[in-house]
């Protein structure tokens, strides 16, 4: 079975909300919706107090080519535009509205009616999606559109679909898949026409086996697209080691980006909000969002209009166990502690992880015994315990000599570590400091 | 016999042959420095720690001897009794330069500003600033994790436990820099160490709106510019609804320190006051408790 060259890890899975249905979630009493949900420029808010919106109206514009602009997920009025605590654990700007009943602009078309032909040119594919304001559904959040118009002298030769969700406890993809595949197989080859290309593949670990049969049983219509199911291993569902592991390329490092390999790579929740915009006129406004935990009643997938507070979430599936340690934005790897419960959904929120007191724990950093296990998981091929330390050492220099920039942060070599040591932490930090030397350095240029 | 006489003798004379290049060299490509470069560098105190701008000792006393005045050139840990002597040195006159200490401008202890959760990760302000805006509710205010007290190569500045702030000695403390620079929130700020230590500072950075701030700390600047209506000499600026007293225009009435709701701006060092209502009492008592209710000699660490 096919998976990535060097390094990963298999973490316990515990999906532990596999086979749940998708539920649609209650309406807030208000929604809350951070400007900056995206990689770029924040949006900028294009409405103000007092206004009316319904579901679907633009609130915030593109601030940017590569920003994403920002649709209303309730009807209602907008309260304030003030800052809320968000996934980052600062204050940031925020449009605020309170809910009034449920009309949706009238454009949207809601049936359930599945629609497989699209006449539209590629670039008014792109157009459509760009005003939709999709983003990478997967948790990055960079903006779609950017993604499909490759830079001159670049040409895409494939499409890549992650369905991988490496991630132990998240299944929202998973169930995506199960109940929604014709859609995602529309909006798959949305996509392909999108870029120009005849070749599409969609990447299943085969701890998925329903989905992959489900996924291969639909895809006979559709013979250029092809399922590939993966050996289990994290992180597969990292865009450079996915194209490894479907079509055996490997990206050079940065400022490479997938293209030169000539892949595209897109979420499989990004397939499903493509078709959703292109075919049935619907923004980016709703996603499936993985609620699970051990001490969790009731783990479920729920589809949730972005800007629910996660504390919605919680009380639907179940309420807050007593013992909770932690709250996760995102899977158990990559995903980010959260100061509070009310922080609202947004279009990157894969999952709401609530870990108990006893596994929330980290253990006693130790000193480094030179075992080398982070060198051995690191996917890139990077020495982690050196690049912790020159971290922690403020050695820009050296760090950027030992490519740092490669790091995909996918968090192998702390989760490795017998000695317990933060060596992530440390690499993030000089990876943003290095990053931003060597922007600095370009822009002097 | 012979071998040991060729080989002494193949070796003596190579040795002479090279011991001549060697000389020709060292007069031919000598580098010619200023003697007093060297002279300079001796009285410097020798800490390369970098508080002057230059890298290092000897790249301050080569910058010394070039520069036409000692305007603006200052060794913040040999302070004005070295610059002096480098002034003797190079027979120039010495630039006055007001001495100077690093202020930690945020009063968050435990008790007035509440943990709201625990931040677990690598002991590193650094990253703490990075993960999210801390354990408390400011986004501004100290992290705690003590990247000022690594930096410091003087053991001038220490943690209190008690407070989860750091406090500056001001008697080691050399006004480098180093922590300044460390500190990834900029709460520190070198400042005049002012007559007798005393100073006026707004122990406080909190650029939020007012009811943000208060609902994260007991005595953060809230910026009503009561202070700034108050002073008659101008010295206070009200900038993200954040005070800011200027302390080359400060004249330390502490009139600023009566008006303050907040408390958030302390007297440091001023004797004790004479019986008035309490709030005022409390305040520098809070901030700096063992250097505010006694003498600036008797602060000296055992």
């Amino acid at each position: 079975m096919k998976t990535f060259r060097i390094g990963g890890v298999h973490p316990a899975e515990n999906k532990l909300s596999a086979g749940k249905k998708i539920e649609p979630m209650a309406l807030p009493k208000q929604a809350v919706f951070p400007l900056s949900q995206h990689i770029g420029a924040p949006a900028v808010a294009c409405v103000a107090k007092g206004d009316m919106v319904k579901v679907g109206t633009k609130i915030a514009d593109a601030g940017g080519f590569v920003s994403a602009a920002i649709f209303s997920s309730v009807s209602g009025k907008v309260a304030k535009i003030d800052s809320i605590i968000d996934a980052s654990g600062y204050r940031k700007p925020a449009i605020f509205i309170d809910v009034i009943g449920d009309e949706w602009e009238e454009i949207i078309d809601r049936s359930e009616e599945l629609v497989t032909e699209c006449a539209l040119e590629p670039a008014e594919i792109v157009a459509k999606i760009k005003d939709a304001g999709i983003v990478g559904m997967g948790g990055a959040c960079f903006p779609t559109h950017v993604k499909l118009t490759p830079p001159p002298g670049s040409k895409a030769e494939c499409v890549i679909i992650n369905a991988v969700e490496c991630e132990p406890y998240l299944t929202a993809d998973h169930q995506l898949m199960l109940e929604k595949p014709e859609q995602i197989l529309v909006g798959v080859s949305l996509l392909m026409k999108a870029v120009n290309v005849t070749k599409g593949y969609i990447g299943i670990e085969n701890n998925k086996p329903d989905a992959i049969a489900l996924m291969k049983e639909k895809a006979a219509k559709y013979p250029n697209i092809e399922i590939v199911p993966l050996k289990v291993q994290y992180p597969q569902g990292g865009e450079k080691q996915l194209i490894d592991a479907v079509i055996g390329r490997q990206v050079p490092n940065p400022p490479a980006i997938p293209i030169a390999v000539g892949a595209v790579v897109q979420n499989v929740g990004t397939a499903y909000a493509v078709y959703e915009a292109v075919i049935k006129n619907k923004p980016l406004f709703e996603r499936v969002v993985t609620v699970t935990g051990k001490a969790l009643a009731n783990p479920s997938n729920l589809l949730t209009r972005m800007g629910t507070p996660m504390s919605m979430l919680i009380e639907a599936a179940g309420g807050m166990p007593e013992n909770t340690g932690k709250i996760i934005g995102g899977g158990p790897m990559m995903g980010k502690a959260l100061l509070n419960a009310e922080v609202p959904i947004c279009k990157g929120s894969s999952g709401v992880l609530l870990m108990t007191e006893e596994e929330s724990v980290r253990g006693k950093e130790q000193n480094c015994i030179r075992c080398a296990k982070c060198v051995g998981a690191c996917p890139m091929g990077l020495e982690p315990y050196l690049l912790a330390k020159l971290g922690e050492y403020s050695d820009w220099e050296r760090a950027e000599n030992e490519d740092i920039m490669t790091c995909i942060e996918c968090g192998c070599c702390t989760f490795t570590c017998p000695s317990n040591r933060p060596l992530l932490d440390w690499i993030r930090l000089a990876k943003n400091t290095v990053g931003g030397i060597i922007r600095e350095r370009n822009m002097k240029k | 016999m012979n071998t040991i006489l060729v080989a002494v003798m193949v070796l003596g004379a190579t040795a002479l042959v090279l011991a001549g290049v060697l000389f020709v060299v060292s007069k031919k490509f000598a580098v010619k420095e200023d003697p007093r470069v060297g002279q300079v560098a001796e009285v410097l105190p020798q800490a390369n720690c970098g508080g002057c701008g230059f890298p290092g000792c000897a790249g301050f006393a080569d910058a010394c001897v070039k520069a036409g005045s000692l305007d603006g050139l200052l060794c913040p840990v040999g302070g004005q009794a070295v610059m002096t002597q480098v002034a003797e040195i190079l027979g120039l006159s010495a630039g006055a330069a007001e001495p100077k200490v690093a202020v930690v401008r945020c009063n968050g202890t435990c008790e007035h500003r509440p943990r709201t959760v625990v931040y677990d990760g690598a002991v590193s302000c650094k990253i703490a600033h990075a993960t999210g805006c801390g354990e408390t509710g400011c986004a501004y205010g100290c992290l705690g994790c003590g990247d000022c007290v690594k930096a410091c190569q003087f053991d001038a500045i220490r943690m209190n436990p008690e407070t989860g702030l750091p406090e500056v000695d001001a008697d080691k403390c050399t006004a480098c820099g180093a922590c300044v620079k460390a500190c990834p929130r900029m709460i520190i700020e070198l400042r005049n160490k002012g007559r007798n230590g005393r100073r006026m500072v707004v122990l406080c950075v909190n650029k939020d709106k007012g009811a943000l701030t208060r609902k994260a700390c007991e005595v953060g600047c809230i910026g009503c510019s009561k202070c700034q209506k108050v002073c008659p000499f101008e010295a206070i600026t009200i900038a993200n609804n954040l005070a800011y007293i200027d302390y080359e225009k400060c004249k330390l009435c502490r009139k600023c320190e009566d008006e303050c709701p907040q408390h958030s701006i302390v007297a440091v060092n001023f004797p004790v006051r004479k019986p008035k209502p309490a709030p005022e009492a409390e305040a520098p008592k809070a901030a700096e408790a063992p250097k505010a209710t006694e003498a600036p000699e008797a602060t000296q660490k055992s």
